[in-house]
């Protein structure tokens, strides 16, 4: 545990989904679903790989992206020559600057003692700002429902001392759990190893340079992060407030001011 | 079960999962072990990491195994032998072999008969085949200068019955006291066993492989080369296979091609080799170790034939003993046996109660007894978590022989197919059956789940663990335990009122078990324990097999499992805590713990290991016994350099340096000289149906043993049949469980995969017309389905003589029943039996597909029949 994780006795703890062990199982979608007590999406086959389940939403918190590609020769893993096929755990990211909990109007939501973003489904009131402000597409309302829905973080089992459903069913250990810190060492050394084994197109995915400021459940792909569903520059929308405002008020100003001159004309 | 019980000793994977960690290759083929064992995988994907261990996936498609893989090889679906057979050849013709090992652990020295005919002799058969019966006698297989037993008693040898299937014969070898005979250690002479190999797989070749596999010889090569040199003392590979192997018609033989392989490597016993076989099912082990089968008694003890060599309990035992290795102390095992199914009744004076056993007559196999269910001989039957309706190939006559059934009981989760069929299913919308002219009367059961019980599962590495009743079960659901024991118990109860002889075997049963709560639930650990076996004095637990005696004064409901429960406190299959990597202090596996069978073979006939890297099981020269990492799979104190004395019987008739122990001559078989009915080796066949003929023996294109079952409702197509140009073959999918009982049912699951789909490769989409999530109707001479479209470039054709082979992938998992339905892709099989164990082909067979969905109702059946009446 870092200094930094310890700050004030509380732990922010991280997901690390490396995508380079994961087989495709979906274990991580059911547990999420049985503990949780998620409901199905619906029977619907969408033709798209194995993934008939589609995306994150309110009612599947884990969900996996299947990517066929061709490959490119001379990369080594994934039966190299011959086809490809790649698998990798897609969830709520857990921003460290979150743009759902920035713009959540009733202060639903919240952030943990582990770090991680928490809807409180009695205070949420379903006007889904949060929905346009997430740069990932990941919370979602559930129109049945009339509340806005995304993984928990698995907080109560957090709060018990026990790993999250996902990582905790994961045979692959693909997912993993820690503390922050430590992920963020971990997903160094894999990627230096998977290069070492000539896999040169393995990399972090954890956007610390926009206004997410990096991620508290980051990932290890291969080649594009986009075909994960995982944006290069994904912004919190309330990076654009202070312009916006600014726009506004300078807006506001000039109008006032040409008021003026029209009644003082 | 028998490609290794045969091989080795016993029907069983060799290694536990965790082993995979210390394999340097691992070899996935008939398998896709990452769909279908994804938490076992685990330890494929450990090996890869920690020791960068190159993993090979051989099948037709590309699944999430491959995508997990160094390297795939598309395969032709059931040409594994003409695979597995090139790799042999490759090892053989470059003296890949680990030659030590070969030389000492197997039988490549012993030397075979004059009179041996091998399929390169005979265009694709060996020496002894009868074409009017359909069998072979193994007599001219056996070993030179080993007696035939046949003088102890009459009839055919031990599995080369008409009747039975093989499993009870997992042991094979019984027809000759095979541990006399002649060898030549310099492996020269023509007819020694490692010669017979050789000329056997001559053309076995890389380019045979190229021209009917369909796999490139360079990739050939580069597999082969990077398979075989995880050999020799520093090295060690794994192979694993799946019902993508034992699904064949020729199941058994690719199963020894493998178990070859790995001995002519010398992987067998040493870390991170020998063969796992990766059952399905949480306790399929446990169902065939304690005899679901109803050719073998629980233990693999042989059930007895009807007016066979079996009608005394001396002639059986003299049958089924051999006098030199572990299966001398054949008579303990069945004595023992008869001694907990009959307790006080069962005396020496009447042979234990011998003939109380109910004796095979003929086929009663699943098919056997089903095809006498379609023609009307059977009353009633019971179907307990199982679902023939979807599961069971053919299933329009599966399902149609219900109807004509008296009386059926299913018991299980949920209204299952089998429960339903009577007004719910293809038959009855396309007018075939009608409900109210079905006269049989259907019963059906709510079962417990797992977690609503006590009771063992004994999975694919021989690991009893028993699992703790966790909830009540609701309302009316019950146990399999408390089925049987009540119903047992009433029955018991009618028959001690009729003391007729048909009730003697009922009136002497066994019955004691206590019970518990408001539902009097029998104790499962009661049963536990009747397996582990007590002395019948004072009822006190045994420690294991060897305390096992045939005067009467044990019982042993399964000496394979023998001490498994070894005191009144002490149930070892319900150990929780590990002490090491290979799992001991968790669970108990059969025989005695010992993890990886066979270990003594991980040392060198001195006894020490053959490398430090891969030392197992070794001798301590101090404390005068075998010591190391596993239980020793030997006599703890027999040292390595013992040699047996004149006249010694049993385990003493084995020397210090022979790990088969369970084999007469103490060596594994590469050749097996009795037991299997298809043969002493693997041959080439084609699947019972195929586009080709058989390339390496003209004329004798199909495995001749194997049973096709035909007849007019039972139709197969011809090879290369015009009406059927295409290869089909059916898997399983992660999301789904078999027959859908346990996943269609349960939302989480089934949203997964909800929708049936059929994975065909672009250039056979471009053929056909077909387009991605469009709908295709899938015929074959047996029935018709409809299936979603995927087109997808991870099926692949394959090029064969210059022509195009295009192979169609269905899984097998929906059902009329559940939130998630489909049509019933096992329809579209045969009923088929590989020769030894009677299973069903469903991995390679023919069919043709088209755009668009097929004909509803009556209109279905009509579309099929103009099918099957175009020119073939």
């Amino acid at each position: 545990m870092s200094a930094e994780s310890l700050k004030n006795g509380k732990r922010t703890t991280a997901f690390l989904t490396d995508s380079s062990l994961c087989i495709g199982c979906k274990a991580c979608e059911v547990a999420c679903k049985e503990w949780n007590g998620v409901t199905a999406d619906g029977f619907d086959w969408s033709g798209f790989s194995y993934d008939n389940t589609g995306r994150v939403g309110h009612s599947t918190w884990r969900h996996v992206k299947f990517v066929e590609h061709e490959p490119e020769p001379g990369l080594g893993g994934n039966a190299g020559n011959l086809n490809s096929w790649a698998f990798s755990s897609d969830v709520c990211k857990h921003c460290e600057e979150a743009g759902c909990l920035e713009a959540c109007p009733t202060g639903a939501i919240v952030r943990t003692e582990f770090g991680g973003v928490f809807v409180q489904p009695d205070v949420c009131n379903g006007c889904a700002y949060c929905v346009v402000a997430c740069p990932f597409g990941v919370v979602q309302k559930n129109k049945n429902d009339g509340r806005a829905f995304k993984c928990t973080f698995c907080y109560d089992r957090q709060k018990v001392g026990m790993t999250p459903a996902c990582a905790k069913a994961c045979p692959t250990e693909s997912i993993k759990f820690g503390d922050l810190e430590e992920m963020h060492l971990a997903a160094k050394e894999r990627v230096r190893e998977l290069h070492s084994r000539g896999m040169t197109d393995a990399k972090i995915y954890d956007p610390q340079e926009t206004s997410v400021k990096g991620l508290h459940a980051i990932f290890i792909v291969r080649g594009d992060p986009r075909q994960y569903n995982l944006p290069p520059a994904p912004e919190a929308p309330t990076v654009y407030l202070r312009a916006g405002w600014t726009a506004s008020a300078i807006g506001s100003a000039l109008f006032m001011a040409g008021a003026l001159l029209a009644f003082l004309i | 079960m028998p490609g290794l019980g045969t091989t080795f000793g016993r029907g069983g994977a060799t290694t536990a999962q965790q082993d995979l960690v210390n394999a340097d290759a691992i070899l996935i083929m008939g398998s896709n072990m990452a769909e279908n064992h994804p938490v076992g995988f685990q330890w494929v994907i450990e090996a890869r990491e920690k020791n960068h261990t190159q993993i090979i996936h051989v099948d037709p498609r590309f699944t999430r195994t491959s995508a997990m893989a160094d390297i795939w090889v598309p395969l032709r679906a059931g040409s594994d032998v003409l695979f597995l057979g090139g790799l042999i050849n490759y090892v053989l013709t470059h003296n890949k072999d680990f030659r030590e090992y070969v030389v000492h652990y197997t039988n490549a020295p012993t030397i075979l008969r004059e009179d041996f005919r091998d399929t390169e002799d005979l265009n694709g058969l060996f020496s002894g085949w009868n074409a009017e019966t359909k069998q072979y006698d193994p007599t001219s297989w056996l070993y030179e200068g080993s007696p035939e037993k046949g003088s102890l008693f009459a009839g055919p040898w031990p599995g080369h019955e008409e009747a039975g299937g093989g499993h009870g014969k997992d042991r094979g070898g019984e027809a000759g006291e095979i541990e006399e005979h002649n060898s030549d250690p310099t492996l020269q002479h023509p007819r020694c066993v490692y010669q017979v190999l050789k000329k056997h797989f001559a053309r076995y070749t890389p380019e045979m492989v190229e021209q009917y596999c369909g796999i490139p010889r360079d990739l050939f090569l580069k597999v082969a080369d990077a398979y075989c040199s995880a050999s020799g003392p520093e090295k060690t590979g794994t192979i694993c296979y799946a019902v993508g192997w034992t699904q064949h018609s020729n199941g058994v033989q690719i199963v020894r091609a493998a178990a070859i392989l790995q001995l002519l490597l010398g992987n067998v016993g040493r870390p991170g080799g020998g063969v796992l076989a990766l059952r399905g099912h949480a306790s399929i082990q446990g169902s065939t170790d304690v005899a679901t089968l109803y050719d073998i008694l629980p233990g693999y003890l042989p059930t007895p034939m009807f007016n066979r060599a079996a009608n005394t309990l001396k002639d059986y035992i003299a049958k089924h003993r051999s006098s030199s290795g572990w299966w001398a102390n054949f008579d303990k095992y069945i004595v023992s046996f008869l001694k907990a199914y009959y307790g006080a009744a069962a005396t020496s004076g009447n042979d234990y109660c011998f003939d109380f056993l109910p004796r095979v007559t003929g086929d009663h196999s699943h098919f056997g007894y089903w095809l006498d269910m379609m023609d009307g001989k059977v009353e009633g039957l019971f179907i307990m978590g199982q679902n023939p309706a979807v599961g069971a190939p053919n299933g329009r006559l599966e399902r149609k022989a219900l109807a004509k059934l008296k009386w059926l009981v299913v018991r299980d989760l949920v209204e299952t197919e089998p429960a339903s069929f009577w007004y719910n299913s293809p038959e009855v919308k396309r007018g075939e059956l009608t409900p109210d002219t079905i006269a049989t009367e259907v019963f059906l059961f709510p079962a417990a789940g797992v977690p609503e019980k006590d009771g063992t599962f004994v999975n694919t590495q021989r690991l009893l663990q028993f699992h703790n009743k966790g909830p009540e079960p609701p309302g009316d659901a019950r146990t399999e335990n408390w089925f049987m024991y009540h119903l047992g118990r009433r029955l018991k109860a009618k028959a001690a009122q009729d003391l007729r002889p048909r009730n003697a075997p009922l009136n002497a049963l066994t019955w004691n078990y206590s019970t518990e709560g408001a539902h009097a639930e029998p104790r499962a650990e009661e049963v536990l324990m009747e397996v582990n076996g007590r002395t019948m004095a004072d009822h006190k637990l045994v420690a294991g097999y060897r305390d096992l005696k045939a005067d009467g004064s044990t019982a042993c409901g399964a000496w394979i499992y023998s001490g498994c429960f070894p005191e009144r406190d002490k149930n070892r299959a319900n150990d929780r805590a590990p002490v090491d990597s290979y799992g001991h202090g968790w669970g108990y596996a059969w025989p005695s713990d010992r993890r990886i069978l066979y270990n003594r073979a991980s040392a060198r006939p001195d006894g020490k290991p053959w490398s430090e890297r891969k030392k197992l099981v070794w001798w301590d020269e101090t404390k005068k016994e075998w010591t190391g990492l596993d239980n020793p799979d030997f006599t703890k104190d027999k040292p390595p350099d013992y040699q047996p004395p004149e006249g010694a019987e049993g385990d003493a008739a084995l020397s210090g340096d022979q790990p088969f122990i369970l084999h007469p001559d103490g060596v594994g078989w590469l050749y097996v000289s009795s037991g299997l009915k298809d043969g002493p080796l693997p041959t080439h066949y084609e699947p019972l149906e195929s586009l080709l003929a058989n390339p390496l023996y003209p004329g004798r294109d199909t495995d001749p043993a194997a049973l096709k079952r035909e007849r007019p409702d039972n139709a197969y197509a011809l090879t290369r049949d015009k009406r059927f140009p295409y290869v089909l073959t059916t898997y399983r999918l992660t999301e789904h469980h078999t027959a859908g009982g346990m996943s269609r049912t349960l939302s989480h699951l089934a949203e997964l995969q909800p929708e049936l789909f059929c994975e065909v490769s672009p250039g056979l989409a471009a053929e056909v017309g077909l387009r991605h999530g469009d709908f295709a109707t899938i015929t074959t001479m047996r029935a018709i389905v409809e299936a979603r479209v995927m087109v997808t470039s991870r099926v692949m054709p394959i090029q064969v003589e210059g022509h195009t082979i295009h192979q169609i992938g269905l899984p097998y998992h929906w059902g009329t029943n559940g939130l998630v339905k489909g049509d019933m892709v096992n329809d579209l099989l045969p009923i088929s039996e590989e020769p030894n164990v009677r299973i069903m082909e469903t991995k390679a067979l023919l069919c043709d597909i088209r755009p668009g969905r097929r004909a509803r109702g009556k209109a279905a059946l009509d579309e099929l029949r103009e099918h099957k009446e175009r020119a073939a």
